[in-house]
C-alpha cells in the first residue's frame, strides 16, 4: 500500500533521518514514536514530500510518489497536524470542502460529503457549517481538521500529533471517538506521537526511532516482549506494565489456553482482542469458580483468573520457569 | 476669528485655483500610489518566496524612505527635469516601503501551521497565495496602502516646489508672502484629503475579507480614476503654459494684476525662482515671470516681452533701514550711498550671471565689483556693534547683501552679520519693522504694491513715473513705519514676462499684449 524505502534526510552535516524503511498494508496504522528530535516528524513529512528526502523513496500502490504531480499526490493523502491549521477566514463548511473544491466536485456533492463527515465526527452540521474556526473549542477544531483531511476520501492519512493540542481528558475521549468514525475505517494511517500509550492503543505497527534511525519496527507486543535492543526496553520501561496488560490480548495467548471445556462451571465470554488487563478485571469481578471463554476463527479456549496471571508471567519472563 | 474670515475670503476668491490644486494633488497622490502598489505588492510577494532577497529589498526601500523629500526632488531634477515626472517618481519611491514591508510582513505573519496544512492537503503554491496568504494578509497590506496614501498626500505638497502643482502652490506662496490664510488654504485641504482617503480605505478594508476578489478590481478602478484627476484641470485649461513663482502668484502686483491688465489667460504652473528659467529654456513652460536683471536671461537666450500696458511698476532697488538706524549711525548711510546709481541694469545682470551661471560666490563677485570701482577697503571692524543685514531668497539679493556688508565693514567701525535667504518679501519686511533686521535691499514697486496698501487710483497715476514711485514709497514708509529708503542703486529689476527667443521670432511676439489670442 504505502512503503518507505531507505529514506534519509540530511541538513548539512546533521542527519535527521537515516535509512528508514517500512511497509504498510491497507488498513494498518503505523505509529512513529521516539524522543524529541528522533526524526519521526521529518519521516512523516517525507511521505507527502513536504520535506524532500535526501535519499530513498516513498511508494504508494507500486508508484514512486516523486514521479507524480505533487498536488495530486497530496490530495490523495489526508494530512492532519497538531496545530490543526484551519483556514481562519473560511467557515467550517468551506474548510472541510477545500480539497473537494480543488478536485472540482459538484457543489451539491461537496455539501453532502461535508454534512456527512461533520455528522460522523459529532458536529451537527446545522449548528457548525457556518461557524468560523475561532468560534470552536480546541476539540471541535481538531475534529474539523480531521474532517478536512478525510473530505476527498483519501486512502492514506498522515497525522502529526493529531491529538497533541488537546488536554489529557479531551484527548482520551477524542481517541476513543476517533476509532469509531466510519470514514476512518479501513484507512491506512501513519501517525506521529510522543504519547506511547496513544501509539499502543491505536497502532497495529509501531516504529521506534532514535537519532534518525529505526530502532525497532513491529507490532506493539513485539516491542514489549522482544525488544530489539536496550534502548527499546528502556524507552518503554516506565509504561511497560500498563502497556503489556493493554497490548497483550487473549488472542496472543490463545495457543496456550486450555482446549477442554470445564464442566459445570459458569463461563464468562470475552472477545479475543480483549487486552489482558480487561480480561483480568472482568474475571476478578466474577465468583472464584467462574471461567473465561473465547473463540478465535472457529476454535474455543478456556481459562481461569490465576491461569491468566501465570501465563502473563511466562510471557514476560519465559526463563523463570 | 480674523484668520478664519481671511481664510474663507481667500478660498472664495480662489475657488477655481483651489479646485485645480485639489485635483492635481489627488492625481499626484494616486498615480504614484498605483505605480508603487503595482511594483511593491508583487515584489513583496516575491521576497516571501525568496527570503534571501528580503533583507536587501526592504533595506533599499528603507534607505529611500530616509532621504529628505526636498533632497530627493533635488536629485531627480537633473535626471527628469521639473514638473510632474520627478514628483511622481519621488512619491512613488516614498510609497514603496510601506507597501512592500506590509505585503511581506502580512504574508510572513500568516500562521505557519495554516500554510503547512494548506500545502499538506494539496494546495499548489499559487492556490496557497490566492486562497490563503493574500486574504489573510489583506488587513496588513491595506494598512500599508493607507500609510503610503497619507505619506503621499503629505509629500505631494512639495511637488509645487518643482512645478508639479498641487496644494503646495498655496502653501509655498503663503510662506513666501507670509500670508497665513494662503498657507492654510493649502494646508487644511491637504490634511483633509489625508484623513478622507485614510478613512475611505479603512472603510473598504472593514468589509468581510471574503470579498477580496470583488474588492480588488473596484479598488483598482477607483485608484486609476483618482490618478487621472491630475490631468482634468489641464484638459480644459486654455492659454499659454506659464511658470510663475509662488510669490508672483500671490502678490497684488503679480499674477492677478497681469491677468487683469492684459485680459490674458494662462495655464499656470507654480515654479520656484531658481527653476523657472531652465524650465522655460527646456520648453516645459512657454512663459515665465522672470526678473529683468537675472543673468540667465542672456545665458538661456530668453526674450523679455515689453510691458506695453504698464502692468508692473518700476522696481528700483534701494537699501532700506529700520527705524532710528539713520540717526544712530549716519556713517552707514554714507557708506551705502557710495553705491547710489552705480549699478545699472546690465551691470546687475552681469553680476547675477556670474553667480547663477558661473557659480562664483556672491562674496567674491561683490568684492570684484567694489575693487573695480575703487570702493573696496579692508575690513576695519574690531568687534564693534553688529548690524544685521537681511535678504530674500535669490542671487541678486545675496550679492547686494555682500556689497552692503563689505562697504559697512570697510568704511565704518560697525560689524555686520548677513542673514541671506530670510524668505519672501513679507518676512524680510516684518523682520525690519520688528527691528530684528537692521537693513535689507527692497524694490520701489514692491514697496508700492505689496508692502503699502496703496489705493489703485494713486498707483495708476504714478506707476509709469519711476521718480514719483520712489518719492511716494520713501514718504509713506517714513510716515507709516519710520523706515528709511536710501538712494536707489541704479537698476530696475522689474517683473518681466519672458519667452524663448526663437519662439518670439517665430510667433512675432514682442510685447505682452501680443500674447492675447
Amino acid at each position: 500500500m504505502i512503503e518507505a524505502r531507505h529514506l534519509s534526510k540530511r541538513y548539512g552535516d546533521f542527519t535527521a533521518v537515516d535509512d528508514v524503511s517500512f511497509r504498510l498494508e491497507p488498513g494498518q496504522t503505523l505509529a512513529l514514536i521516539g524522543p524529541s528530535g528522533c526524526g519521526k516528524t521529518t519521516t512523516l513529512k517525507m511521505a507527502n514530500r513536504l520535506i524532500r528526502p535526501t535519499a530513498g523513496s516513498v511508494w504508494v500502490n507500486g508508484k514512486d510518489v516523486a514521479e507524480q504531480p505533487l498536488e495530486d499526490m497530496r490530495r490523495r493523502m489526508g494530512y492532519v497536524i497538531q496545530d490543526i491549521g484551519l483556514f481562519p477566514h473560511y467557515t467550517v463548511a468551506q474548510n472541510v470542502g477545500v480539497v473537494p473544491r480543488l478536485l472540482r466536485w459538484a457543489p451539491a456533492r461537496i455539501r453532502q460529503r461535508v454534512g456527512e463527515l461533520l455528522e460522523q465526527l459529532g458536529l451537527p452540521p446545522g449548528q457548525f457549517l457556518e461557524k468560523y474556526p475561532h468560534q470552536l473549542s480546541g476539540g471541535q477544531q481538531q475534529r474539523v481538521g480531521i474532517a478536512r483531511a478525510l473530505a476527498a476520501d483519501p486512502p492514506i492519512i498522515l497525522m502529526d500529533e493529531p491529538f497533541g493540542a488537546l488536554d489529557p481528558l479531551t484527548r482520551q475521549q477524542a481517541r476513543r471517538d476517533f476509532r469509531e468514525v466510519e470514514a476512518l475505517k479501513n484507512k491506512t494511517i501513519i501517525m506521529v506521537t510522543h504519547d506511547i500509550e496513544e501509539a499502543f492503543e491505536m497502532a497495529s505497527l509501531i516504529g521506534l526511532l532514535k537519532g534518525g534511525r529505526m530502532q525497532q519496527l513491529g507490532p506493539p507486543e513485539a516491542l514489549l516482549l522482544e525488544p530489539a535492543n536496550g534502548f527499546v526496553r528502556e524507552f518503554l520501561a516506565e509504561k511497560a506494565g500498563q502497556l503489556e496488560l493493554q497490548s497483550i490480548t487473549l488472542a496472543s495467548l490463545f495457543p496456550r489456553l486450555r482446549q477442554e471445556e470445564p464442566v459445570g462451571a459458569p463461563i464468562l465470554e470475552l472477545a479475543p482482542h480483549t487486552p489482558l488487563l480487561y480480561a483480568i478485571h472482568h474475571l476478578a469481578k466474577e465468583g472464584r469458580h467462574t471461567w473465561g471463554g473465547t473463540q478465535l476463527s472457529g476454535s474455543r479456549r478456556y481459562f481461569q483468573l490465576d491461569e491468566l496471571f501465570h501465563l502473563f508471567r511466562q510471557t514476560l519472563a519465559p526463563w523463570s520457569n | 476669528m480674523e484668520q478664519l474670515k481671511l481664510l474663507v475670503e481667500f478660498m472664495a476668491d480662489n475657488q477655481a485655483k483651489l479646485l485645480e490644486q485639489v485635483l492635481e494633488h489627488i492625481g499626484l497622490t494616486f498615480i504614484s500610489l498605483l505605480l508603487a502598489a503595482l511594483v511593491a505588492m508583487p515584489l513583496g510577494i516575491l521576497i516571501t518566496r525568496r527570503q534571501r532577497l528580503a533583507g536587501s529589498f526592504l533595506g533599499l526601500a528603507g534607505i529611500l524612505q530616509t532621504v529628505p523629500s526636498i533632497a530627493l526632488l533635488g536629485f531627480l531634477i537633473p535626471i527628469l527635469g521639473i514638473g510632474v515626472k520627478p514628483a511622481i517618481v519621488a512619491l512613488f519611491l516614498y510609497a514603496l516601503l510601506p507597501i512592500l514591508r506590509n505585503t511581506y510582513t502580512g504574508i510572513q505573519e500568516v500562521d505557519a501551521s495554516v500554510k503547512e496544512a494548506a500545502l499538506g492537503i494539496g494546495l499548489s503554491q499559487g492556490q496557497l497565495l490566492r486562497q490563503v496568504e493574500l486574504p489573510l494578509a489583506l488587513p496588513v497590506i491595506f494598512a500599508g496602502l493607507r500609510t503610503a496614501t497619507v505619506i503621499n498626500v503629505g509629500v505631494a505638497t512639495l511637488a509645487a516646489y518643482i512645478g508639479a502643482g498641487g496644494l503646495g502652490e498655496f502653501i509655498f506662496g503663503g510662506i513666501a508672502l507670509n500670508n497665513t490664510a494662503m498657507i492654510l488654504a493649502g494646508a487644511l485641504p491637504a490634511a483633509a484629503l489625508a484623513v478622507l482617503f485614510d478613512q475611505l480605505l479603512a472603510l473598504l478594508q472593514r468589509g468581510k475579507v471574503g470579498n477580496f476578489r470583488r474588492k480588488g478590481p473596484v479598488l483598482l478602478a477607483a485608484v486609476a480614476l483618482l490618478s487621472s484627476a491630475y490631468f482634468w484641470p489641464q484638459a480644459y485649461a486654455p492659454g499659454w503654459k506659464a511658470g510663475f513663482p509662488p510669490e508672483f502668484m500671490g502678490r497684488k502686483d503679480g499674477y492677478r494684476n497681469l491677468v487683469e491688465t492684459y485680459g490674458l489667460q494662462f495655464n499656470t504652473t507654480v515654479l520656484n525662482n531658481a527653476l523657472m528659467y531652465s524650465a522655460l529654456k527646456e520648453g516645459e513652460v512657454d512663459v515665465i515671470s522672470g526678473y529683468s536683471t537675472d543673468g540667465r536671461v542672456k545665458a538661456y537666450e530668453l526674450a523679455i516681452l515689453e510691458d506695453d500696458r504698464h502692468a508692473f511698476p518700476p522696481y528700483y532697488c534701494t537699501p532700506i533701514l529700520r527705524r532710528g538706524l539713520m540717526e544712530e549711525h549716519p556713517e552707514v548711510v554714507e557708506a551705502l550711498n557710495l553705491l547710489a546709481g552705480r549699478i545699472g541694469d546690465s551691470t546687475m545682470a552681469l553680476l547675477n550671471y556670474r553667480v547663477d551661471f558661473e557659480h562664483e560666490s556672491p562674496d567674491a563677485v561683490a568684492r570684484d565689483f567694489l575693487i573695480a570701482h575703487g570702493l573696496w577697503r579692508p575690513d576695519r571692524t574690531q568687534g564693534g556693534e553688529t548690524l544685521i543685514i537681511g535678504s530674500k531668497i535669490f542671487s541678486e539679493q545675496y550679492i547686494l547683501v555682500e556689497l552692503f556688508s563689505q562697504l559697512i565693514n570697510g568704511y565704518t567701525d560697525l560689524d555686520t552679520d548677513a542673514r541671506p535667504g530670510l524668505g519672501g518679501t513679507k518676512i524680510c519686511f516684518d523682520a525690519l519693522v520688528a527691528g530684528e533686521v537692521d537693513l535689507y535691499p527692497e524694490y520701489t514697486g514692491t514697496g508700492l504694491q505689496v508692502l503699502l496698501n496703496t489705493p489703485d487710483s494713486v498707483a495708476r497715476e504714478i506707476i509709469t513715473d519711476a521718480d514719483a514711485v520712489y518719492g511716494y514709497v520713501k514718504k509713506q514708509f517714513k510716515e507709516q513705519y519710520g523706515i528709511d529708503w536710501l538712494l536707489p542703486l541704479g537698476f530696475n529689476n522689474t517683473y518681466a514676462l519672458m519667452i524663448r527667443e526663437e519662439m518670439g521670432t517665430k510667433l512675432r511676439l514682442e510685447r505682452v499684449s501680443d500674447l492675447a489670442w
